[in-house]
């Protein structure tokens, strides 16, 4: 029998229990200063009347202020979702199924770095269980935070960088042209509070263009060239 | 107006409508699951593909494509067919194939249709999705595994209902419908998404496993719930009620009913009065119809008798009554049990005159004394309808959660004779405004304050009405009708200190004025009214007797008998009929056609089905001043009659839904 587990991952996403320890715990979330002046912004870009079309940037400001006060990528806990809700004058369903629906989104606790390995095709045949591996081999688990509560590994579908495969996501980054080692690199900064560099991990490239220079177009490398003549 | 071709035939189809609507008025049939007339388009259940040049060659969704001048539209090609083959294969795909165990076996619309147009046999060997179960209450029972997410009871809820508890999580094959952290859906339509779903992943949790559609007696009939007088369908085996369903009719109940009438009829097994009860010694004891109608004629009551309606009688019952009573010389006859004393010398002054269909086009309305939702929830449909399309809603009364904007205006009905100025405005310069006057305002005398706010708004213009009065009494406007009606009320009834007391029905009376008569309950349900009386006699509920019923629009609608009435217990005419025979009077007839045919005689309009009409409203009386705090009869939307009283189903629905109570679930 063929296994349907490709995404299994995104079939367990289920918005962390509504006890009373959330409830206590984030029951009073507010925005925070800053916060509370970006979502005036956020809201103030849809017309009046349709501010609840400014849910899915709110739900990312929370969840950012939920990481900064976690000191973790962030999550969205029920209560805090019921403020959004609240906030934009939205019935708490319409939010709950936004949040459910992008996987961007954290539906339960995450740690500090969010490690999403792309598995697709591309980053597949460039060797991604690969990747994977170095992970597991640093203590983490998909779809689990690792005690230290360090690192949550997740397996996701394509990212689009395909011409840098293999990649990861981590938090708001990318970093591509992995290999087990580059990887490492990346994650002992990342755990010693470094910022590596993020994009291509392979040196002398910059971003996406092709490894090793250009095969075509070169003459437009240096300046602005002309091939019409040459048709 | 485009000109279509479908299947070769030509046709004219109005602006707006679309592809499939254009089969439908060629006479095709299209299979569909997320399309419904009375809901947005959604198109991504995919069984409406069909072919239409020009446009791109491959079948398209008609549900969601308009219809254009020209288009050649086919239905029969082998495209449309492997389409349609296709599309219910990837429904078929996840669902389970337990049509044996699930109750929407035999009016399932994926099994009418996998039948109609799928393949014979399925192709697929791999692992079928699971979901697990939703709690959604007490009506609505869930087997998940079946949805083929076609979004109609999210889009119910939203749209209809007005109350968005319905959600799809997740995505794609994961996509799950439930509530928000599976609360129980709250609100009076709630039940209605049974009948939306296409399969049986909601399915009715009263009726689960009771019964199969082809085993049933199905009756149409007409709910007495409220004065809404929504159409429904008894289906019913032997002498069971089993369920109720709502019959379609654009004028009234469009397709939906309230919860408290579908789920009601469980109450009519339940606490049933058949057989003859006498008070001896203060305990009432089984007896006998002789013994009672002696018992009754030793009262010796001649002209000093009266009769009062309950709220679900219907007219012939109050006609024979009045018969009776006449006969004896007496007319105190009286439907308002609890003590109204309305004017009701212009029945148009105490009718629902815009009528539910039209209300919708209004663009303002002020609505005084009345909780709509718990009164007459399928009016609070159309008001949202309204307001959805700009209408201001103003209320007078105290708050309660509305499904759409609304401005709440002042708890006391003395805020009429001295509105906001923007309130005064918005209904002045309306061009259709209505008022709605519920029961709390007549009964704090706001009748005609109201009418003359009407003459001042001029709400009855030019093929438009806008007074109106809701009641919530399935009986009120036929009893008007029949004159069931004292100048003071039940005042004047208790004033005549009649010997004898009919009491059709009516369990909301007060009998303290009655203590010295003798106080004859007939009736059905042994309620307030049966514990306060010395003689019970046994009487039919709607489902066990024809009978017409007139709406708080003057509609006059018949019912049909579905079931006879348990033991002993007899159709009201009948009684009343042998009691004319015991008082030695007679009542001119002997059959209920007889019954009927004098009936209509008398009072014309309740041979029609049809609205009947009351002319022309009446001039306000300037010097009647309305004052007082308002408070709305109902207090608990489940627990309104007899009937629904005696229901489990409500009772369970009033102590989870209204009151917070958990209830343990029963162990598996």
């Amino acid at each position: 029998m063929l296994s349907r587990g490709v995404c299994s991952l995104m079939a367990e996403r289920a918005p962390a229990p509504d006890t009373p320890e959330l409830r206590q715990r984030w029951g009073n979330f507010t925005w925070s200063t800053e916060n509370a002046e970006q979502a005036k912004v956020v809201v103030a870009r849809y017309p009046a009347g349709r501010q609840k079309s400014a849910v899915m940037p709110l739900l990312d400001l929370a969840q950012r202020q939920v990481g900064a006060e976690t000191n973790t990528q962030g999550w969205l806990p029920l209560p805090v979702m019921e403020y959004v809700a609240n906030y934009l004058d939205m019935p708490i369903i319409r939010v709950l199924e936004v949040a459910t629906f992008y996987t961007m989104y954290n539906l339960a606790p995450v740690g500090r770095y969010h490690v999403q390995v792309c598995g697709t095709t591309p980053c597949m045949l460039r060797g991604s269980d690969d990747i994977l591996d170095a992970c597991y081999k640093r203590g983490m688990r998909k779809g689990h935070t690792t005690d230290d509560g360090l690192w949550t590994l997740t397996e996701v579908e394509c990212m689009g960088n395909c011409a840098t495969a293999p990649m990861v996501q981590i938090n708001d980054d990318n970093y591509e042209d992995l290999t087990p080692e580059r990887l490492n690199s990346v994650l002992d900064a990342l755990a010693a509070g470094d910022t590596p560099k993020a994009g291509t991990q392979e040196s002398g490239r910059h971003t996406s263009e092709p490894s090793g220079g250009p095969t075509t177009l070169k003459d437009m490398v240096k300046e602005n060239h002309d091939y019409r003549g040459e048709w | 107006m485009p000109k279509v071709t479908v299947d070769g035939q030509e046709l004219d189809v109005p602006d707006g409508a679309t592809v499939l609507q254009a089969c439908e008025l060629a006479g095709k049939e299209i299979p569909r699951f997320c399309y419904h007339e009375r809901l947005s388009i959604a198109g991504n259940c995919r069984m409406c593909l069909v072919e239409v040049k020009p446009g791109p060659p491959k079948p398209q969704a008609s549900c969601a494509l308009p219809a254009a001048e020209g288009q050649q539209i086919r239905t029969d090609t082998p495209m449309v067919k492997k389409a349609r083959e296709g599309v219910m294969e990837f429904l078929l795909i996840n669902h389970p194939l337990d049509c044996p165990i699930c109750d929407q076996g035999g009016e399932c619309d994926l099994q009418d249709q996998s039948v109609a147009y799928g393949r014979g046999a399925s192709r697929y060997h791999e692992h079928k999705r699971a979901v697990t179960s939703k709690n959604m209450g007490p009506l609505i029972k869930t087997i998940m595994t079946r949805c083929i997410h076609c979004t109609r009871c999210v889009r119910f809820s939203e749209e209809v209902a007005g109350v968005d508890e319905i959600g799809a999580l997740y995505r794609g094959e994961n996509m799950q419908i439930t509530t928000y952290l599976e609360q129980a859906a709250k609100h009076e339509l709630s039940a209605n998404v049974i009948d939306l779903c296409p399969v049986g992943a909601l399915t009715s949790r009263p009726y689960a496993y009771e019964a199969r559609p082809w085993e049933l007696k199905k009756t149409m009939s007409i709910d007495v719930s409220d004065a809404v007088g929504a159409n429904i369908r008894i289906d019913s085996r032997g002498r069971e009620v089993l369920r109720a369903l709502p019959r379609i009719n654009d004028d009234v109940n469009e397709e939906w009913i309230s919860d408290k009438a579908r789920y009601q009829v469980d109450g009519l097994t339940r606490r049933r009065l058949d057989k003859v009860w006498i008070r001896k010694a203060g305990k009432l004891q089984a007896s006998s119809w002789n013994e009672a109608f002696e018992l009754i004629a030793a009262a010796k009551p001649g002209k000093d008798i009266a009769a009062v309606a309950g709220d679900m009688v219907d007219c012939e019952t109050m006609f024979a009554a009045r018969k009776l009573l006449n006969a004896l010389g007496s007319n105190l006859v009286e439907s308002r049990q609890t003590g109204m004393n309305y004017d009701v010398s212009n029945l148009a002054a105490v009718n629902f005159n815009t009528g539910f269909a039209e209300i919708e086009n209004a663009d303002a309305v002020l609505i005084v004394g009345s909780h709509v939702r718990w009164e007459a929830a399928l009016l609070n449909v159309r008001l949202r309808k309204a307001a959805k399309s700009g209408a201001k809603i103003f209320l007078v009364g105290p708050e309660w959660e509305t499904t759409y904007p609304a401005e709440f205006i002042g708890a006391d009905v003395s805020v009429l004779h001295d509105l906001p100025a923007h309130v005064a405005e918005a209904m002045s310069k309306a061009e259709r405004p209505a008022v709605i006057l519920g029961g709390a305002a007549l009964a704090k005398g706001a009748l005609h304050p109201a009418l003359a706010l009407a003459a001042e708004w001029n709400l009855v213009r030019d093929g438009w009405n806008g007074f109106n009065v809701l009641h919530f009494s399935a009986a009120r406007m036929g009893s008007l009708m029949l004159g069931f009606a004292q100048k003071g009320g039940m005042a004047d009834i208790a004033a005549a200190k009649p010997k004898v007391v009919l009491s059709l029905g009516a369990d909301e009376m007060d009998l303290e004025p009655f203590a010295d008569a003798l106080k004859v309950y007939i009736g059905h349900h042994g309620d307030k009214g049966a514990h306060g009386a010395e003689i019970i006699l046994p009487a039919a509920a709607f489902t066990e007797k024809s009978g017409t019923y007139v709406n708080t629009e003057g509609r006059v609608q018949l019912a049909d008998k579905a079931v006879f009435a348990p033991g002993d217990a007899r159709e009201d005419w009948t009684i009343l009929r042998a009691l004319a025979d015991a008082l030695g009077v007679s009542v001119g007839f002997d059959s209920f056609e007889q019954l009927r045919a004098q009936m209509i005689a008398e009072v014309p309009a309740l041979g029609h089905e049809a609205v009947a009409d009351y002319g022309a409203l009446p001039k306000a009386d300037m010097s009647v001043k309305a004052s007082g705090a308002m408070s709305y009869p109902i207090k608990d939307f489940y627990m309104t009659n007899p009937i629904a009283r005696a229901s489990a189903v409500m009772q369970q629905c009033s102590a989870e839904l209204l009151h917070g109570e958990a209830l343990p679930e029963a162990a598996e």
